[in-house]
This record gives C-alpha cells, structure tokens and sequence, in this order.
C-alpha cells in the first residue's frame, strides 16, 4: 500500500540549507516535512570534524557535527517531521507532487511549497580524463573522509592529492594526523582552489608542498595504484615537455571541483549556465512559482554559513506561499560583466533584501565590485576566486528597479 | 559424460548454459571472482544487426542468428535486451553511398531480414541531434543492447541450478595428455579435475590454454578499445546505435546508448604490438579521438561535464579475422572457441549451439541426450528502477531493505546488492555490474562506503578486506584507531 502525506512545505535534503529551510519555515508557523537520504540529517557536515563552522551563522566557531547537531536540535523543538533514509522518486515542480521510497514504504507527499536543497556531488575519476591503468587506490575526497572520519578506515600509506579544494585540503591535514604521507596537493591553476586559511592551516602548517599550475598527467598500477605522473601546464592547463615527474603513491584524492545536484529533480526547473545550480532569485524561487532551491545545488558556496543563510531565506519565502501572502512575481535578471564568475542570484526580486555572492574570475589584489544601476561601488582588498565576495543590497534600494541589472568588477 | 569448460566469458557461460539442457555434467573453471569480467565486460554491449560480417565467415554465420537468439534468451535467462535499433550513417556522396549498398547486399547474403536505406527526412525524425552532414543510413531495425556481464552471469545461474559445478578464482595451470585425450586439468590450487571433453573458451588466454595442451591454434593478436561512458542526460541526445561506415579497421567508433541508461562513445581499435593481456589502460589520444568521433556523429553529444568514466578493453583475434571454433586432430577431446571478436556477444548464443550441434554432435560424433526438461524457476531480476511504486511497496512490506536506496544516481536498493552478494558478487565492482549501483553519474562517490560496509557485514569480513574488484585490490589499509 502506498501511504499519502500532506504537508505545507516539504524540503528535500537535509543538510545545512535544507536543516535551515526546515527550520525558518516551521518557525513561520507551517507544516514542514524534511527529506533526508541517510539515517541521520546533517550531510556532508557529519563528516566534517574539523572546526570553523558557524562564525557567521551561529557567530560560534563549530566543527561540522556540532553545526549539524545545532540544526537539529532546533528542528526538533519546532517539530519538523523527519523522513529519514528517503530517497526521492519522482517531483511533479507543477502540481509539487513528490514520489518517496524508504525502507518505512513508498510514500507520495502533496506540498505546497518544496525547498530542494540536495547540495552538491564530487566530480568524478573519470570526469578527469586522465590516462592510464585503472587500479584501485583512487577515491574523491569525500570518500575517503568519510572512511577515515567515520568509517575509522585508511585509505593507504602513501597518497597525492589532486584539486586543491578545500575538502582536498582538508584531507591532506586530515591523512598526515593519521599517520600517512602526503606527498603533495597538486592544483592546474596557478592560484589555490579552497579557502587561504586552509592554505595556510592544512599545507603550510605541515610542509605538505603544493604544485600550482601542475596536474596528473597518468595514473599507474596493475591491481592498486603504484605511481601518478605530474606535470606542469602552461596557461591553457597543456603539460609542458620535460617538466613530468613520478610520485610513488598508493592513494590519490581527488578534490577536483563539486557539482550541484540539479539533475532528475523534476522538469523545467532553469539552470544558471556559468554556475551549473538553479536559477534563483533572492527570494531563493526557482523559474517555477514555488519551487526553491538553496544551498549548493544553486552555487558551490564557499562557507556552510552562506548554504544554511540561503535556506534559512528559502524556507522563508517557501512559508508566505503557503500562508498565501500576496507577493509580486518579478523577476529581473541578473547579467555577469567583467571578472564576474559564479554569482548567486540570477534574478532580483524586488520587494526581498539582496544578497549577491561573487567569485571573482582571477585573483586580484584590489578590485571593485560595481552595479551601476544601484549606484554601488564596493572596493576590496585582495580577492581570490576560492573565497566568496558577499554583501547585501537593502530592499529599499531595489524598489524602482527596472530591467537587467549589471554586476561587473573592475581591478 | 563430464564436460570441462575453462573461462566464464559471455561463451563459456552460455556453453554452459546451453550443454546443462543435455544430460552432461559441467564443469565451468573461472579465474576471475565472478563471471564475464574480462573481455565480455568491457566491448559496446551491442547484440548487431548481422550486416557488417564478411559472408562466408563464421562471423557472418553466427551473428544474425545470435541477434535472433536474444529474444528466447531475455525471456528465460531475464537478461536486460533492447533492440534500439541502429543507423549507419552515410553522406552524400558517390563513395559513401556505395558503401551503404555493399552493406545492405552483404546484409541480404548474410540472410538478415529488415533492414534499409533511409533518408534525411527518417533520420531527423528518430534522431533530430544527428549531424547535418549525414543524409542516408542503413537501418537495422532489430539492432539492439544488452548487458553484456549479465549475460555470463545469469547463465551460469541456470547452469548451476541445473547441476553445473562452477569453480571461480582459480585457473588451468597444466594437466596431462596422454593416448591423444586431455585425462585431467591442473588448477592453480591444486585441484586436478578429469573430464571427457574439454572446451577452451578462455578469452584473450585461448592460444595459451591450447598451448598447455600442445593444441595448435592461430596466433592471438590483441586489439584495444578506448571508451567513454557519458552522463544519463546524454540519452536525450541519442536513441539508437549510431554507426559511421565501416573501414579495413572495423564497424568504427560509434555513439550507443546502454541499458542503464547512459551512452558509449568509442571504441578506439588499436592492434597492440606485444600480447600483454592485462593492459587495458587508456591514452590521452585514444580518449581524444572517441570525444571527437563522437561529437562528429552526434555533434555535442560529448560535452565535457557529461564525461564520467573512460575505461579499455580488449579482443582477440586472428590474422584471418574470423572466429576459431574447432576440435583439435592432435588432442581429440579438446575444443578451442577463440578468437571471439567483434561481434562476439551477438553470436554468443549461437556459437553456443554451434559448438553443441556442429563440433561436438556431427565432427566429434557424440551422442548428447537432451535432458527432459525440468522445471527451473523463473529467475528472479527485481530492480527497484525498474518497477512501479506498488511493486516497490509490495517488496517493502516484506523486505524493508528494499527500500534503502544505496545507489542514488542509479537507484540501487540495499535488498539487491544483498541478493547479488548472495549470488556471487565478491568486491564493489562485482556488485556494480550485477546491480549497477556505482555506475551512474556519482560513479559510487556518495555509495561505496555504503556498499563496502554492506559487502563487509554480508562476507563476514573486515572493511580492510574489501577489494574493487580481483585480489590485490584492496580498498582501504586498515584502521585509522585499532
């Protein structure tokens, strides 16, 4: 028998956007079930046990389980209804019908109103392209943290680290602290992937040498991985001749870039092209009235403060559809100038405060960040595309708004 | 009358299968932990319409008919078959349009029935993404896919509950000859096995397995084939085999759709100069020419971001190019089906019951009684992918494990990859090819903890045991903390 449920708002994916979502939605006095795939919500927070979560969100510095404990805690004392170790079929965005199969049963859940926030995935081996035997010794990042935080289990001896995200930077503290040797992080751009504090705290605090505009040109092995090949690359990431080196490791991480989740979570639903999410406004809707997204699967953010700050905002809007607040639909888009790479949201909806996130193309020593139409100029100090510029546009700025609005950064 | 297989390929097993409806004894020897990972895995999991042999050939003889086996084989082994269909595509031009009429007339010698010449106006309406250049193609209405690895192992399933001994991780080292006859096979582990006949079906290792018996085969010549696996969100681009014109080299890289829903661009053909069998690495070059090749017939098909694994596999062959299925005069128990390339697995089922009827039957003179049919159960291929929510919920109420989708991207439940533990998978990609959890777009990042722990609890062995595939593969170095 299949079991029908009702709900108000129904968020999928219980990590930190959708943890927040849940929370500020069920705060505004509406039913809220959250959907979340594994026993336990929290996400990739769960295996995050090093610190330096929450400074904004909580203005507490938190490890990853303790941010995720926070949330839940919360959750728990606004009643949030739990479906845990659901997997999501099937979404009609039009009707916000959505098919559940758990090992409690299948479930079909009507919503009001639907928050996804299903983060992001790893890039893959094979995304990679690189040539070679195919042994085993090569997992993502998140693999093999969660084997070592978690699953109290070691990877190898021996390791190098591909992708200097900061996951992979994480990792190679992480491995060093258990007794591995960690060769190296190798990064193709000639700047840092992760954030400069983790730079500085999981490499240079440990000697562990990191390779900029270097990558793995092959991988070898017969049955576990034996050797990885490094070489330097030129500015279009082509291996430079003569520059090629062996490291004998057993282990190689890959921390080469996240993907957001967007794929096969209902139709119609408008992706941003540049950051490969959803395409939302500052009220977090998607295109389809009522669907919000939130989190990394909208933009790979660079702080878990910014994911839950995005869902708390999502869970939000997602609550006044249900309570049938009247809200204007406008949506005037968000156009990318210069040095403008990932930038959340793609539209302005007027009547809702603007919060932009910018991750500058280049690294620059000193930019400005100018929306002509908003008469804004924000100078800066040293900007990386690793860390996120952020700032907040007041609603009142927005009010007489009229047609696309231009976000560019001059150096 | 005991029969002695060696290899647990997609031929090896389906001989075992097809000799288990005889009143024999089998026994199927298998190096690898489980069956149809080597050559049988990695190829373009294509069951091909019989157009493109040369007729004459063994290949020509068996491959139509092997086409037209898939059908009783998908309804009795529950083997995933789709006929897709396919197109060979041809431009505008004297050259190419030649081409196409020689494989349609090779088509008709080779007695394939249903097959055209199609036009611009056909090709855009069942593959609008096909490039412009193309205007003409060979339709191969009854051109399909399957699972290749499936194949192997669900026939050995129903060889074995008629009775057949499966023997895996363990090869044929040696053995004694004598009067003329293979009187016993040598296994690595010691084990001697005696058998009347003996059918080497050993792949890649075929010349080298005759040789053990002093049994003169053709000399093998290794081909290499580069692949790449795209994104499920590239089947929106493509529905059929998309084939360019064959050449001296073989049927070409094409684009192909696979039953789980993803897409194959490739294979590369590369003659490898030394027999090194375990070489199955990639190349730069070689993943640059299937990218290229691809977005050549589908033009965008092989976006960078839908590229989610590259893998090679080999095939053996000939220098006449042409399958070898023959009993030796020199060793008069022992068979040799070698040579079993392209297009291997559409004649599988036939070079099966071509064995039976043509070498052991009518050239070896032995009397085979088939057996009176006993009634096996229909196997069972519950995928929660693949059935409706009822079916799901029914599942449920008796198996809650049915439920707890482990694989996200492929929508893998706990429940099958118990069962495919249960039923011989032994490492994450034994259970990957037998329930396709890890093969999706995540490629097993968020999953092969999951499966890695279940594979743990279920062989009663530690997570440090677990191996991706054969031994020596070990996932994972130990404990962190004792």
């Amino acid at each position: 028998m299949i079991e029908h449920l009702e709900t108000d708002v129904l968020v999928i994916g219980g990590g930190a956007a959708g943890m927040a979502a849940a929370l500020s939605a069920s705060r505004a006095g509406v039913r809220v079930t959250l959907l979340e795939r594994e026993k336990k919500t929290g996400g990739v927070l769960n295996q995050c046990i090093h610190h330096g979560f929450g400074l904004q969100f909580y203005q507490q510095e938190l490890t990853g389980p303790e941010f995720a404990f926070r949330l839940q805690s919360e959750m728990n004392e606004h009643s949030v209804k739990v479906i845990s170790e659901s997997y999501v079929r099937h979404i009609n965005t039009k009707s916000k019908y959505v098919e559940v199969i758990s090992p409690e049963g299948v479930f079909t859940i009507q919503a009001k109103a639907i928050v996804l926030s299903t983060g992001a995935r790893e890039r893959p081996f094979g995304a990679l392209q690189i040539p070679g035997d195919r042994p085993a010794g090569i997992y993502v990042a998140g693999l093999a943290q969660r084997m070592v935080n978690l699953e109290n289990t070691l990877p190898g001896r021996r390791a190098l680290i591909l992708g200097s995200g900061d996951i992979g930077l994480i990792m190679a503290r992480r491995l060093t602290l258990e007794g591995m040797e960690v060769l190296g992080v190798v990064e193709r751009l000639p700047y840092a992937g992760g954030l400069t504090r983790n730079v500085v705290q999981c490499l240079e605090d440990y000697d562990i040498p990191l390779y900029l505009s270097h990558t793995v040109v092959e991988v070898r092995g017969n049955k576990r991985l034996e050797k990885v090949l490094v070489s330097e690359v030129d500015e279009n990431f082509t291996p430079i001749s003569g520059t090629q080196k062996w490291f004998n490791v057993d282990t190689l991480i890959l921390s080469a870039g996240l993907i957001p989740q967007v794929e096969d979570l209902g139709e119609n639903l408008e992706i941003d092209a540049i950051n490969r999410g959803f395409a939302v406004s500052n009220t977090c809707e998607t295109n389809v009235p009522g669907i919000f997204a939130a989190g990394n699967n909208v933009a790979v953010f660079d702080l878990v403060d910014y994911v839950a700050a995005e869902g708390w905002i999502a869970g939000q809007n997602a609550s006044k559809i249900v309570k049938d607040q009247k809200r204007e639909s406008k949506r005037i888009p968000v156009i990318r100038g210069k040095n403008v790479g990932v930038l959340v949201p793609t539209y302005i909806t007027p009547e809702e405060h603007l919060r932009i996130y910018i991750r500058l193309k280049k690294p620059m020593d000193k930019g400005t960040v100018i929306i002509k139409k908003l008469g804004i100029e924000k100078p800066f100090n040293y900007g990386v595309p690793s860390e996120m510029i952020n700032f907040v546009v007041n609603r009142d700025k927005l009010q007489e708004l009229k047609g696309p609005v231009k976000i560019e950064v001059i150096e | 009358m005991k029969i002695a297989i060696i290899g647990g390929g997609v031929i090896g097993s389906l001989l075992a299968y097809e000799l288990s409806h005889y009143e024999v004894n089998i026994v199927l020897i298998e190096k690898n932990h489980d069956f149809g990972l080597g050559v049988t895995k990695a190829n373009s999991a294509i069951v091909h319409g019989g157009y493109d042999d040369p007729p004459g050939s063994l290949r020509a003889e068996l491959c139509y008919k092997g086409n037209q086996l898939y059908e009783e084989l998908a309804e009795k082994l529950k083997i995933p078959l789709k006929r897709t269909g396919s197109f060979v595509v041809a431009r505008n031009c004297k050259e190419d349009l030649e081409k196409l009429e020689e494989l349609l007339s090779r088509g008709e010698k080779n007695g394939v029935k249903g097959i055209e010449v199609v036009g611009r106006d056909f090709l855009e309406k069942y593959e609008p993404y096909l490039s412009e250049e193309f205007e003409y193609a060979l339709h191969c209405p009854h051109t399909g896919i399957t699972e290749p690895w499936m194949v192997a192992i669900t026939a050995v399933k129903e060889a074995e509950k008629s009775g057949a001994e499966l023997v895996r991780g363990d090869a044929v080292v040696g053995g004694e000859v004598s009067e003329g006859k293979v009187k016993y096979l040598q296994l690595k582990s010691g084990r001697k096995i005696e058998a009347d006949i003996i059918i080497n079906a050993a792949g890649l290792y075929y010349h080298e397995v005759a040789n053990i018996f002093g049994v003169p085969t053709p000399q093998v010549y290794l081909r290499k084939g580069q692949y790449i696996l795209l994104d499920h969100k590239a089947s929106e681009m493509v529905k059929h085999i998309i084939f360019p014109l064959p050449s001296e080299k073989g049927k070409g890289k094409l684009v192909v759709p696979t039953i789980d829903g993803g897409v194959l661009l490739g294979p590369t053909s590369e003659n490898l100069p030394e027999f090194t069998p375990e070489d199955v690495s990639t190349t730069l070059e070689g993943i640059k020419e299937v990218i290229i090749a691809g977005n050549e017939l589908v033009p965008g098909i092989a976006k960078p971001n839908w590229i989610i694994k590259s893998f090679a596999g080999l095939r053996p062959e000939t220098q006449k190019k042409d399958f070898f299925i023959e009993n030796s005069d020199r060793v008069r128990n022992f068979v040799t089906v070698g040579a079993i390339r392209s297009p291997g697995l559409t004649a599988a089922p036939s070079i099966a019951r071509y064995v039976i009827e043509e070498i052991l039957e009518r050239r070896m003179s032995i009397n085979l009684t088939k057996r009176v049919s006993d009634k096996k159960s229909v196997p069972d291929s519950f995928r929660v992918k693949e059935s409706d929510l009822d079916e799901i919920a029914a599942k449920i109420r008796n198996d809650e494990k049915y439920g707890r989708i482990i694989c996200q991207c492929n929508q893998v439940s706990e429940a099958e990859i118990i069962k495919a533990i249960h039923e011989g998978a032994r490492s994450i990609d034994g259970v990957k090819f037998r329930t396709r959890a890890g093969f999706g777009r995540c490629q097993g990042g968020f999953c092969t903890w999951k499966i890695a722990k279940i594979l743990a609890r279920e062989l009663k062995i530690q997570l440090s045991e677990v191996r991706l595939n054969e031994e020596g593969t070990a996932l994972f170095n130990g404990k962190v903390r004792v």
